[in-house]
């Protein structure tokens, strides 16, 4: 079947709108964190001015780099761009949604993470190797839940693509529903773990030893660090429209509903994105972050609450019959 | 209901209220063993009256042995604690003020006992065993010593697990009735629940046997579920070791019983005689073995009390009139040889002014009454004829012969391990030369003499009406 | 959508929720405040019971648990806690993870026991009981997992909780003020009796391994 027009157009759309959206949802959720303690923080455009920079500038590479190192940048904006441009953010049904797989997105996150943990390695740094092993470990509890949670939804919506999902809960009436509390919980958590966020990660350490994520990427410059840091802001986004998909899809047009339906869904994506940042600002100013052999216990919490969440729908299915 | 029965129940709580308020220990004492003797004779009066169901109370064949055997040994344990307790307070083991409720708490325990004992409401029954769990459980604390303290601990946290899976079992048991008997009060009467045993939901039924087995069978003491008991026996004051093993653990396995010939009834459900009769043979030779390494001796007899526990369950696991009455005959010659020997070894381990049987020899020279005593005491206990025990043990046994044969070499092995225990234990204490310490001890010897006489009675005549009556318990207990 | 299913489904799941949570902590004012939450949640819980199958005595559990679980003992606790300086980091025996671990099988065992077991009952008793089973199961693996004599008390609570939820949720069972009443006096009494029998002023610790000096099979 020859994708329509619009279908095409959208996916276009999409793809550009979360690479122009991710730098200043990154800013957003900077300058909320500043203004909360009480500082000026830098402005709203600053994430836009520093990949501007960086890609001017001139990438420096290690003597003990390898081609891994030289490589992995540009696959890991690739993965990153890609899974982000997958989720549906103003509609639904565009032109690659039958890739829009929950299991495709993850493993594209998966794999952009086996690069990002290798190139950290190559050069042969102390350092690089703390953030990958630690990255890995983190990685190896969240993406666990993370499939749980997927399953749940999936198995209440009959299919584990997106769109699915997504059209599926916007038509359900409005009700209590603990397992979805839960896994909503659990998603959030492992979307804290993956991004690198408080409580599991500090993103604005300067601390060698107390880093995950930045440990990695200590060796890379320019050019280089521009797609790095883009794809993370992207990773960021695409977290956030993920949740903001499967749990709050209200407002979401399909792809035949015409342009005035889509500025619609675009403007309540927007907002919802918006908030989520500030929210995820306030959230990282108002706890700590946890020390490192706490984290698993934490992302165990996730597991076991997709897992609960899991087990009690299969509770109400089974008592309901 | 005759107002004969629920004096059973008023007289004990009564008695309570009352022993709160009264100071001194004499007079405390002495209208304990009053009101005690008060609910004995109210027990036997259930011998005259039509036996009889209301949705709260129930008495007939079965309920009217546990009663009239358990207000008897509540009546000589009551006499036995009044000189045992005070011979403690001269010795500065036990203060006055914790006396004082030393005797209310009985008597709230001997009416407890006897509310579950008299229960028709399967909840209310439950009710009556957690009171006098609780009650129990307070009581062996009584020292405050580190190990009374952690005995009691120990008791607490294992009794209230047992109690509350019981309680999910009855949850469990009050579904099972409520589809065919409705909601509320009829669902949870065991003589409705009994009557319409066919027509219960079967899955339910076994689900709720199995949490009432755990949760109550862990109060009768079965291995594994036994690790509360010696620790409470030894480390309680005696006449509590006398009312636990005498009383208590029988009230618990009255209520394993009592659900046992309701799952019984229903041919569907699973059958309960080969589980009672596996855990039973587990209890009689575990705590055999254990009996050999005891080095405290109201340790020892704790033991002994779960072995026969177990024998106890086995006969009723095996069920059928022969055995159900072998059954019946062995807890009551139990309950009255380990309260007697329990009231021996209390005024044994005051008169040696310690527990460990190491440091206990002699008695033959020092103390030749208690020696007579505390001898005859073990060998009813081990089995030896013309004793009661051995009688219940015998018919076990051929009962087990007939029926099983291949089963009946096993509690014949228990048993004997135990006799060689007991009889190794007791050579050692009561022969040998005198050593260690040795006072003086004003004791009673009634409730011991009392006690051992019935049984050396029934061991050579039992009375055909007594014959008859467990034979009509024996034959309800299917 | 049944809402009244709904609602008691989300406390249920709230319950047991909580009953995760206390395994996590690892301090004991945080078990104490945790299990607050829990008796507070079993008071919704029960009051909702008591609206939707129209029995107002029920009404009665709901408030002693809220009042006397959820204020009244942790409280005392609390206290008791700062005045005998019981020491306040919760020993574990196994890890916290697989604790959890643990507690999820157990969980899972007892949704497809209930479950099985109970084809003919109501929906909203299988439901209640299969719930209550899990949190029961719960409160026995933290008394089991935790070394603090008060943590054994929280675990044992937290299992009553599970059985008063059941309770409930048998649809029409009498006694069951009575005998929530019962659990109440049960332990308020050792809650009472702990303080008063001063197990710290024996021991250094209220850590259980230290009570077992007098261990039956050595003796």
């Amino acid at each position: 079947m020859l994708p329509s027009l619009t279908s095409f157009l959208g996916q276009g759309m999409q793809m550009v709108l979360v690479l122009v959206l991710a730098p200043g949802i990154a800013g957003l959720t900077r300058i909320v964190k500043a203004r909360l303690m009480r500082r000026r923080g830098p402005p709203l455009l600053q994430p836009y001015h520093d990949l501007h920079k960086l890609i001017r500038k001139e990438a420096i590479i290690a003597e003990s780099a390898s081609w891994l190192f030289r490589v992995a940048p540009y696959l890991i904006f690739a993965f990153s761009w890609v899974a982000a441009a997958l989720v549906p953010t103003f509609a639904t049904g565009l032109m690659f949604s039958w890739t829009g797989d929950v299991i495709v997105i993850i493993a594209l996150l998966g794999s952009a993470r086996f690069f990002q943990t290798l190139a950290g390695m190559d050069v042969g740094t102390a350092f690089g190797g703390i953030g990958s092993s630690r990255e890995v470990m983190i990685a190896t509890l969240a993406e666990p839940a993370m499939l749980l949670v997927v399953l749940n939804l999936a198995l209440a919506a009959g299919s584990s693509r997106l769109p699915a999902i997504a059209d599926h809960f916007v038509a359900q009436p409005l009700a209590i529903r603990i397992s979805l509390a839960l896994a909503l919980m659990s998603l959030v958590i492992v979307a804290l773990a993956e991004n690198a966020r408080i409580p599991v990660d500090n993103p604005a350490t300067h601390l060698e030893l107390t880093m995950v994520h930045e440990a990695m990427v200590l060796e890379y410059s320019g050019r280089h660090l521009a797609m790095i840091e883009a794809a993370s802001q992207l990773k960021l986004v695409m977290y956030i429209s993920l949740i903001v998909c499967l749990f709050l899809p209200f407002g979401i047009a399909t792809v035949n509903d015409g342009f005035l339906a889509w500025i619609a869904g675009f403007a309540i994506f927007a907002g919802k994105l918006s908030l989520t940042a500030i929210l995820l600002g306030v959230w990282e100013v108002s706890i700590a972050k946890m020390r490192v052999f706490r984290v698993s216990e934490f992302l165990s919490v996730a597991f076991i609450f997709a897992f609960l969440a899991i087990m009690l729908s299969f509770l109400t299915q089974e008592v309901l019959r | 209901m005759s107002p004969g029965v629920y004096a059973l129940i008023a007289i004990p709580f009564a008695a309570a209220a009352i022993l709160v308020v009264l100071p001194g220990y004499r007079l405390t004492a002495a209208l304990n063993v009053l009101a005690s003797f008060l609910t004995f004779l109210a027990g036997l009066n259930l011998l005259r009256i039509e036996p009889g169901a209301d949705p709260y109370l129930i008495v007939d064949d079965v309920n009217i042995v546990f009663i009239i055997l358990n207000t008897l040994v509540g009546f000589t344990a009551a006499w036995f604690s009044a000189s045992y307790i005070g011979h403690e307070i001269e010795t500065g083991r036990v203060t006055a003020l914790s006396v004082r409720f030393y005797h209310a708490m009985y008597q709230a325990m001997i009416g407890a006992m006897n509310v579950a004992l008299l229960s028709n409401n399967i909840g209310l029954l439950w009710v009556g065993l957690e009171l006098a769990t609780l009650i129990t459980v307070v009581m062996v604390g009584l020292y405050r010593t580190p190990e009374a303290i952690e005995a009691a601990w120990k008791y607490f946290i294992l009794g209230s697990v047992g109690i509350s899976l019981a309680f999910f079992g009855t949850i469990l048991a009050y579904l099972a009735g409520q589809a065919t008997l409705g909601d509320g009060l009829p669902a949870m009467s065991w003589t409705l629940l009994h009557a319409n045993a066919g027509k219960l939901d079967v899955a339910l039924l076994n689900l709720a046997f199995v949490f009432l087995l755990v949760g109550y069978g862990t109060k009768v003491g079965l291995a594994p579920l036994h690790a509360w008991l010696p620790d409470a026996h030894s480390e309680g004051p005696t006449p509590i070791s006398a009312v636990l093993s005498g009383l208590l653990l029988n009230v618990a396995l009255y209520a394993l019983l009592r659900f046992k010939m309701l799952i019984a009834a229903n041919p569907l459900a699973m059958r309960p005689g080969p589980i009672l009769i596996v855990m039973g043979l587990v209890s009689l030779i575990f705590a055999a073995f254990m009996l050999y390494q005891r080095r405290d001796i109201k340790r020892l007899f704790a033991y002994s009390s779960i072995e026969h526990m177990g024998l106890i369950t086995f006969a009723f696991g095996m069920g059928g009139p022969l055995a159900n009455f072998a059954g019946l005959l062995h807890m009551t010659m139990h309950s009255l040889t380990k309260s007697a020997i329990f009231f021996a070894v209390g005024h044994v381990a005051q008169a040696k002014g310690t527990q460990r049987i190491a440091d206990i020899n002699g008695l033959s020279i020092t103390h030749p009454a208690l020696a007579i005593g505390l001898g005859a005491g073990v060998l009813a206990i081990a089995g030896l004829p013309p004793f009661g025990i051995f009688m219940s043990e015998f018919l076990i046994l051929t009962t087990t012969f007939a029926r099983e044969p291949w089963l009946a070499p096993l509690p014949a092995f228990g048993l004997v391990l135990a006799f060689g225990a007991l009889l190794l234990r007791m050579q050692g204490m009561l022969f040998g030369a005198a050593g260690g310490a040795s006072h003086t001890v004003k004791a009673s010897p009634f409730p011991f003499a009392f006690h051992l006489v019935l049984v050396l009675i029934a061991g050579l005549y039992l009375p055909g009406s007594l014959v008859n009556w467990f034979e009509r318990a024996a034959e309800f207990l299917g | 959508m049944n809402s009244a299913y709904d609602v008691s489904h989300f406390l249920a799941g709230l319950m047991l929720v909580a009953s995760f949570a206390l395994l996590y902590q690892d301090r004991i004012l945080a078990v104490l405040r945790t299990f607050a939450v829990q008796a507070i949640i079993l008071a919704l819980a029960v009051a909702w019971e008591a609206w939707v199958q129209d029995r107002p005595h029920l009404f009665i559990t709901a408030g002693l648990a809220f009042g006397l679980k959820g204020f009244v003992i942790p409280m005392a606790l609390h206290r008791m806690i700062f005045r005998l300086g019981i020491h306040r980091e919760v020993e574990q025996v196994v890890g916290v993870g697989l604790t959890m671990l643990f507690g999820l099988g157990l969980v899972a065992l007892s949704l497809s026991l209930t479950l099985k077991a109970t084809t003919g009952a109501p929906s909203l008793a299988r439901e209640g009981l299969a719930i209550a089973l899990a949190i029961i199961l719960l409160g026995l693996l933290m008394m089991i997992t935790r070394r603090n004599a008060v943590t054994q008390i929280i675990g044992f609570m937290s299992i009553e909780n599970g059985l008063i939820l059941g309770a409930t949720g048998a649809r029409g069972m009498p006694l069951v003020v009575e005998i929530s009443v019962a659990f109440s006096v049960l332990i308020a009494l050792f809650v009472f009796a702990v303080f008063v029998f001063r197990i710290r002023e024996r021991f250094d610790t209220v850590d259980v391994a230290a009570l077992e000096s007098v261990r039956g099979d050595r003796q």
